[in-house]
């Protein structure tokens, strides 16, 4: 059976594309057939993160309409087999998508994949609502700070309305992914903390991925975080969310700020004569 | 002057055909008045304008004065055009009398007329205050905005900061509120807005508004209760 995820948060430069890049991944490493599609019309990122930008030839418009086959479109990953990526196009915009044809090109790709995630544009118009249409459940992805959990709310609101399971009544399947989370900023007050995100969201938290310079580096090589770095905290997070979405009961640890020795000897103001 | 007459206007004379009720009386009298009143009631308009007959044949034999009856329908407004069934005598003397006997002689019609169903309208509601309410049992969230006005509104969750709800009467929220709360819209002045903590952006009762600055701060996280007193909000945390 196969599932269609799609990954939002209203806010933009939350982390979507690399927790999308992220995510399929690590479900791709586990065995499973999984297709990223990047909804982000005119404002692609997904090729650059996935290392394929040189390879594009054609894109989701293109098969939306009718100028290319899904197979033409679909750029296998070189790492990893059982990954494949619909890329956007550069050139247009959301305009250029319809719901129908999004709706086909998903019917399409269901047959072949059992994950396909769709990449969603910030925002709440049409590129992130044809994102939402045809999804199974969602991943919130969500920094926590304030700006950020309101658009969030904001986003969940619509899945839970301008879903087409939404609207046939049925219940949406929704998880927080908190990323860019600083222990030490949250525990200075700088940050909101894990509680009084899930307090305003309430939706399940699916993982915490803390803020990590493994990110950009990966990305900027062009290899999702935990591809390139398995053993960074941040793709350690991924690798564990994934596993929890395919099932698994693996509780949520929130990370703790790790103080070094010389972190410890001189954290605190000594009183010295 | 011979010869010379004034021209008489022409007399037009035109011809309509129209229904007109038969009311039939049946003893005992005061009990077929009692459901002819009881029917008014629930259809005021039935009997209003409409030409009306009354049939005494089933009653001539009582020894009440027919007259009486009469008058007493007459009373209750309704349009006698004619009465039939009794003997002119004993009518003699009242308007009544003069009234023509309308019964038509055709075959195999029922001389009374025919039966005819008489309409069960419910009476007209008066405007009656809104007793409606509705419930929402999840969260309402970031730019949703509920609109009830036949009512009170009751949430249980949150009322998340970017939201908004609109109610006839008072709002019940059992979770933070954290975004606008609109009560009264129709119930007005009496209407309350009740939550579980106070993080309103903006509260209203029947127009009168406040934002968040304009409160106490000793109220802000609080279980409180907001109401109309004087003209303006007035807060009082609840238990």
């Amino acid at each position: 059976m196969s599932k269609v995820m799609v990954v939002t948060s209203g806010k933009g430069g939350v982390g979507k594309t690399t927790s999308s890049a992220s995510l399929g991944a690590a479900l791709a490493q586990s065995g499973q057939n999984v297709v990223l599609i990047d909804f982000d019309v005119g404002l692609r990122n997904l090729d650059l993160v996935m290392g394929a930008e040189r390879r594009v030839v054609f894109d989701l418009v293109n098969v939306v309409q009718g100028d290319a086959k899904l197979p033409q479109a679909l750029i296998r990953d070189k790492r990893i087999e059982t990954l494949s990526l619909l890329p956007a196009s550069q050139t247009r915009d959301k305009d250029a998508l319809t719901e129908d044809g999004v709706q086909k090109v998903i019917e399409e790709l269901r047959e072949k994949f059992d994950w396909i995630i769709c990449d969603s544009p910030a925002g709440i118009e049409k590129g992130a609502q044809l994102a939402m249409r045809f999804a199974d459940m969602a991943v919130v992805v969500t920094n926590p700070e304030v700006s950020s959990v309101r658009d969030s709310d904001r986003i969940i609101g619509m899945l839970d309305s301008k879903t087409l399971r939404a609207e046939n009544g049925d219940n949406f399947e929704k998880h927080l992914l908190l990323t860019r989370y600083s222990a030490a900023r949250a525990a200075r007050g700088e940050m909101l903390n894990v509680k009084d995100v899930l307090e305003i969201l309430a939706i399940p938290l699916l993982g915490i991925v803390p803020e990590s310079p493994d990110v950009l580096n990966a990305s900027n090589l062009g290899c999702p975080v935990t591809l390139h770095n398995p053993e960074s905290v941040a793709a350690k997070a991924y690798l564990e969310a994934a596993r929890r979405l395919c099932g698994e009961k693996l509780e949520v640890v929130e990370p703790v700020e790790r103080k070094s020795l010389m972190g410890r000897l001189f954290g605190r103001k000594a009183a010295m004569a | 002057m011979p010869g010379e007459t004034a021209a008489l206007p022409q007399l037009r004379v035109r011809g309509r055909s129209f229904m007109a009720l038969i009311l039939v009386p049946e003893a005992p009298i005061t009990g077929w008045l009692a459901a002819l009143d009881s029917q008014m009631q629930r259809a005021a308009g039935y009997f209003a304008q409409k030409p009306v007959v009354v049939n005494l044949s089933a009653v001539q034999n009582e020894p009440a004065d027919p007259a009486a009856l009469l008058y007493a329908l007459d009373m209750r407004g309704l349009s006698i055009i004619g009465v039939e069934g009794i003997d002119r005598a004993r009518i003699s003397g009242t308007r009544f009398a003069n009234l023509p006997d309308l019964r038509q002689k055709t075959e195999g019609e029922d001389p009374l007329g025919r039966e005819l169903a008489l309409p069960e309208e419910a009476p007209k509601p008066a405007p009656v205050p809104a007793t409606t309410s509705l419930l929402i049992d999840r969260p309402v969230r970031s730019g949703q905005s509920i609109i009830f006005e036949h009512g009170d509104v009751t949430i249980i969750g949150a009322l998340s900061s970017g939201a908004e709800v609109v109610a006839g009467g008072s709002l019940h929220v059992y979770g933070p509120l954290r975004g606008r709360a609109i009560a009264g819209v129709k119930a007005g002045a009496s209407a309350r807005i009740f939550c579980r903590k106070l993080s309103a952006e903006l509260v209203a009762i029947d127009g009168i508004y406040g934002t968040a600055d304009d409160w106490n701060r000793n109220y802000e996280d609080c279980a409180v209760q907001i109401q109309l007193a004087g003209g303006a909000l007035k807060f009082s945390a609840l238990g």
